[in-house]
């Protein structure tokens, strides 16, 4: 095996990191503002809102999403009122319609797995909290959203994770990622397998610290579910095992 | 040109060629679930084996094909199955580069994608047969084979069922990667005709519809198929 290879390649596709990273922080935190707001109208009684919302998802699941990548990029620039517009600065720029296009589609995903987490939150406990008069926003931080939380966690970093793979479909337009660099070694050097091995255990080192911290977070969520410390008795020392 | 002009079927329409398009995106997809059910059922064995090394192969193809972006592996299967094929067309002579078919590098490529998860499905499957079934079946002195083939293969299909509608709808959207091979499938053949008409826009939201289409029609034929599944299931089972 080449190892001077490889180690170039490494350093290469290390450079392309950051931007990997970039792309994935920027779009599940928008995705998640996003899903906030689909779950909230989800939830809600008004029909056009809940339709709304339903619509939402029904849409962005279904398609793929280079779809919709290449619909925000290339499609949305051919009109001339929106390249006049106050949005042709973000629609004109690769980075920022990757991340657009990544967060309407995970919030889309993010926005079911919330849903789900908010069904699975007891009727009783919201009853027992409004008894003893929480109301609105204190019985939303307080109950709602830590069960909330603890049950959607497990489908949520399933989503993460697929999100950091996700995010080199912005080498399609250009967006110089790992993916997109390692492609580019691959036509200039026809060496695939070394590039490849490299670029997976870039992105396997990125899902496991990834998945390391979304496991400390729901470890940090349900105390209730963690073993007891062991509880240490003393043994009393008396007077006649002493002699002993 | 009108827009309906433009996806219509008339002689400067693009509707016949986006639909055979289509066509091929579900071949490929097709193609893929059957790769897919061969490498995936290898591995959930391998899974679910007695020998460690076995097991360790196995979690190992799926921590790699689950990890990997799918465009990486798409890469990996086109480029280096055209290397491997241009050697050996050097061994015989053939001089020059040999691509890989694009069908068949973008079929294996999601393929192998399909079999991670399918392997995950049929290693679930075959742990929610009741083992009172499989002993049953050792007590009248069934034999291996026959155990597996009356007992296992049924029951592991059935139960497969509902996880192998979400494999074949995540194959469904990977096929879309397959356009970087150049296979004229849905998402390349919108990217030319958009590209050679410059309405991206009115493409790009048909292809959409289209693919909406595939995963609704998948949906429902899904639904149907676990609903006559759930027919031969005793009743208890069924609600």
């Amino acid at each position: 095996m080449d190892f001077e290879f490889l180690a170039h390649v490494f350093q290469e596709l290390i450079a392309a990191v950051p931007m990997t990273l970039a792309l994935f922080v920027t779009s599940v935190s928008l995705g998640a503002v996003f899903a906030v707001g689909l779950t909230a109208m989800r939830a809600s009684h008004n029909r056009f809102m809940n339709g709304f919302a339903r619509a939402y998802v029904f849409v962005f699941r279904g398609s793929p999403l280079l779809v919709q990548l290449f619909l925000i990029y290339y499609g949305l620039g051919q009109f001339a009122a929106v390249r006049a517009s106050f949005v042709w600065p973000v629609l004109r720029d690769p980075f920022s319609c990757a991340v657009l296009a990544l967060a309407l589609c995970t919030a889309a995903y993010q926005a079911e797995i919330m849903r789900g987490g908010l069904q699975a939150v007891p009727e009783g406990e919201i009853d027992a909290a409004r008894s003893i008069g929480m109301s609105g926003f204190l019985l939303l931080r307080r109950i709602i959203a830590p069960i909330a939380t603890r049950h959607a966690l497990p489908a949520y970093s399933t989503e993460i994770v697929l999100m950091v793979k996700s995010t080199a479909l912005a080498s399609l337009v250009t967006v110089w990622e790992v993916t997109g660099v390692a492609q580019r070694l691959i036509t200039q050097t026809y060496r695939t397998m070394e590039v490849f091995l490299v670029a997976v255990i870039i992105y396997l080192l990125i899902n496991l610290v990834v998945i390391k911290l979304l496991s400390m977070f729901e470890a940090y969520l349900s105390p209730h579910l963690r073993a007891r410390p062991p509880v240490l008795v003393a043994v009393p020392q008396t007077a006649e095992t002493g002699t002993r | 040109m009108s827009w309906f002009e433009l996806i219509g079927f008339g002689p400067n329409g693009r509707g016949g060629i986006l639909l055979i398009a289509t066509l091929v995106t579900l071949l490929v997809t097709l193609a893929s679930l059957a790769i897919g059910a061969f490498f995936g059922s290898l591995v959930a064995a391998a899974k679910l084996s007695q020998s460690r090394t076995a097991r360790l192969i196995g979690t190992s193809y799926t921590t790699l094909f689950r990890g990997a972006p799918e465009l990486l592996i798409i890469y990996l299967v086109y480029f280096g199955g055209s290397h491997a094929m241009t050697a050996i067309g050097h061994l015989f002579n053939v001089e020059g580069f040999l691509g890989m078919p694009s069908f068949m590098a973008g079929a294996l490529a999601v393929g192998l994608i399909s079999g991670a998860y399918q392997s995950e499905v049929y290693r679930g499957a075959f742990n929610a047969i009741s083992k009172g079934e499989i002993d049953a079946a050792r007590s009248i002195g069934m034999s291996r084979w026959l155990l597996f083939r009356r007992i296992i293969i049924p029951q592991v299909l059935r139960f497969s069922l509902p996880g192998l509608g979400n494999v074949w709808q995540l194959s469904l959207k990977d096929s879309t990667l397959v356009s970087v091979t150049g296979l004229a499938e849905l998402m390349r053949t919108t990217q030319k005709s958009a590209g050679s008409t410059h309405q991206y826009f009115v493409f790009y939201v048909l292809c959409g519809c289209l693919y909406l289409v595939l995963t609704f029609l998948s949906d429902r034929v899904f639904g149907v198929a676990e609903r006559r599944v759930a027919l031969s299931f005793r009743q208890s089972i069924k609600r």
